[in-house]
């Protein structure tokens, strides 16, 4: 028996495992105190638990465990990279490279900078989604102080070449920060292997609680400082001030590691289910992948079904709750941003599902998924002008149509 | 965001879903809206002598709410004469269908497909287009 809908969203956050939910129980009773509290017990059984996840995440990473700086989530950490970086090396310089297709996290904190002097390149992406070295390489310049790309893409999973970026940005001095959110807990990172200077993740991504993330800062070779964003107590070494969220660090510290004990075999299965979704998928007629298919975290897909429309096939899959590309609001007709820059049309960006498997996905609930969109897809090119024109031969693109 | 129960119903059970001999001078067409807008609708007018419409058919590219607002338009013209459907206005879809502000312009899109299949209809009897 499968219990409907089915959750098939896990780029945009994961349900909590049963296991990290129990870690953390204790510490909203119990074991409330507050982990900067010095002098008595409360505050040492905090500070243990604190110091304990600290490991526990700075483990999944290849991290010391003082490279950690914890925040409230991913987006919090970007910000803190970027806008802490730009303010501590402002005597080095204020050029900004980063790419087009990052979280709107890294671009609208790019914005900002922006507006306080900083100058930012905003790399294209090639068809794949892949980031040119060479172009990433030509960006650079003596003002350079900062390359931020991240490490596997939320819509569409395409796994950037990390290490040959960091070594890239060494060669001229440049630090290197990655926003990592849907790469961590899935695939290996090891900010020593990879040569990451500045790392974000958060807990929700990786089947922990919501409000928890982390900033790694790199301490040693080179000894990385940001500006705090955040002031009042001076915790987290100074980079972030305020009372930890003692369960929430807990349970990302749970949560990180079963990633680590996990990751290696969920990632395997995750793979099959998903290559056996998209196979299947595929069989049906002006069907496309989105990106890159080699260099892609194993449990994301995002496929186009040429001539319907994604929020209106999404209805039709009312069972799966999955993501589309396409926005059809009045306040924004533009389809995701990451799909056009890959090139995409208008109306392929617009007819795109983002599939993101999970720890709880199971064999039944792909079996399910695979059903109810080839029917959902069927449905709606019954009813798609598009569709009827494709397959009367009208080359759709030579139409003089009537915007609205 | 939840659909009404009115966009759910013309969603799944579509009325009047298909395509009618556009080169017949008893047939008007509309086709608005673009691909790369995330909405195209075509909607034809079968028009007997005395300029009652007798049938009307539709296909729709688009969201739910689109796809509703022309099917409900399919049976909305249906028996009116074209004098009448052409007052039919974006905002008694609206009304019908119960869509929300941001669904507005698929209700527009309905309007300007029934306006745009009187016209054509209109143009290939000798009629000026309104």
């Amino acid at each position: 028996m499968i219990s409907l809908p089915i959750y098939l969203d896990n780029n945009a956050t994961t349900p909590m495992d049963p296991r990290v939910l129990e870690t953390m129980l204790p510490y909203f009773t119990a074991k409330f105190g507050n982990s900067a509290s010095r002098n008595h017990a409360f505050g040492w059984a905090a500070e243990e638990a604190v110091d304990y996840a600290r490991e526990q995440v700075a483990g999944l990473i290849g991290a010391h465990e003082k490279e950690i700086i914890f925040t409230s989530g991913a987006t919090e950490s970007d910000n803190l990279a970027l806008k802490g970086v730009f303010e501590m090396y402002q005597d080095k310089g204020n050029h900004i490279i980063t790419c087009v297709n990052e979280h709107k996290a890294i671009l609208d904190a790019c914005k900002h900078l922006e507006r306080l002097g900083a100058k930012v390149t905003y790399l294209p992406v090639q068809s794949d989604g892949l980031v040119n070295l060479q172009q990433l390489e030509a960006a650079i310049t003596e003002k350079t102080i900062l390359i931020s790309i991240m490490y596997g893409n939320n819509e569409i999973g395409v796994i950037q070449p990390v290490k040959e970026i960091a070594a890239i940005a060494h060669k001229y001095g440049a630090l290197f920060m990655t926003d990592a959110t849907q790469a961590v807990g899935k695939i290996p990172v090891d900010v020593q292997a990879d040569g990451i200077d500045l790392m974000a993740f958060s807990g929700h991504k990786i089947y922990g609680p919501k409000g928890i993330g982390a900033l790694y800062v790199r301490r040693k070779n080179p000894r990385v400082k940001v500006t705090a964003q955040i002031d009042g107590g001076g915790h987290e070494r100074g980079m972030r001030s305020g009372t930890l969220n003692v369960p929430g660090i807990v349970g990302f510290g749970k949560a990180a590691e079963l990633c680590r004990l996990e990751m290696e075999q969920e990632a395997k299965r995750l793979s099959a289910m998903r290559d056996r979704l998209e196979k299947s998928l595929l069989e049906l007629e002006e069907s496309y992948v989105n990106g890159n298919v080699t260099h892609r975290l194993p449990h994301t897909t995002n496929i186009s079904f040429k001539y319907v429309e994604g929020e209106g096939l999404m209805m039709a899959m009312k069972d799966l709750a999955v993501s589309s590309g396409s926005a059809c609001t009045s306040a924004s007709l533009e389809p995701s941003y990451v799909l056009k820059n890959l090139g995409l049309s208008d109306d392929l960006a617009h007819s795109s599902i983002r599939f993101g498997l999970g720890r709880f996905t199971t064999d039944e609930e792909i079996d399910f998924a695979i059903e109810q969109t080839k029917n959902a897809v069927n449905h709606l090119r019954v009813l798609s002008p598009l569709w009827e024109m494709f397959k009367d031969g009208i080359d759709l693109d030579k139409v003089k149509w009537v915007e609205h | 965001m939840a659909y009404s129960d009115k966009v759910i119903d013309h969603y799944t059970h579509p009325r009047n879903v298909g395509t009618l001999n556009k080169d017949s001078n008893q047939v008007g067409t509309g086709l608005v809206g673009a691909p790369e807008c995330g909405d195209v609708m075509r909607l034809q007018i079968q028009v007997d002598q005395n300029h009652v419409i007798t049938d009307a058919k539709f296909k729709t590219f688009g969201c739910g709410s689109a796809i509703a607002s022309s099917s409900l338009a399919t049976e909305w013209l249906k028996g009116k004469t074209i004098d009448d459907a052409m007052k039919i206005d974006n905002m008694d879809i609206v009304e019908e269908l119960a869509l929300p502000p941001v669904k507005i312009h698929c209700s527009v899109l309905a309007e300007d497909a029934i306006k745009a299949a009187i016209n054509d209809y209109r143009s290939k009897n000798g009629m000026q287009p309104i």
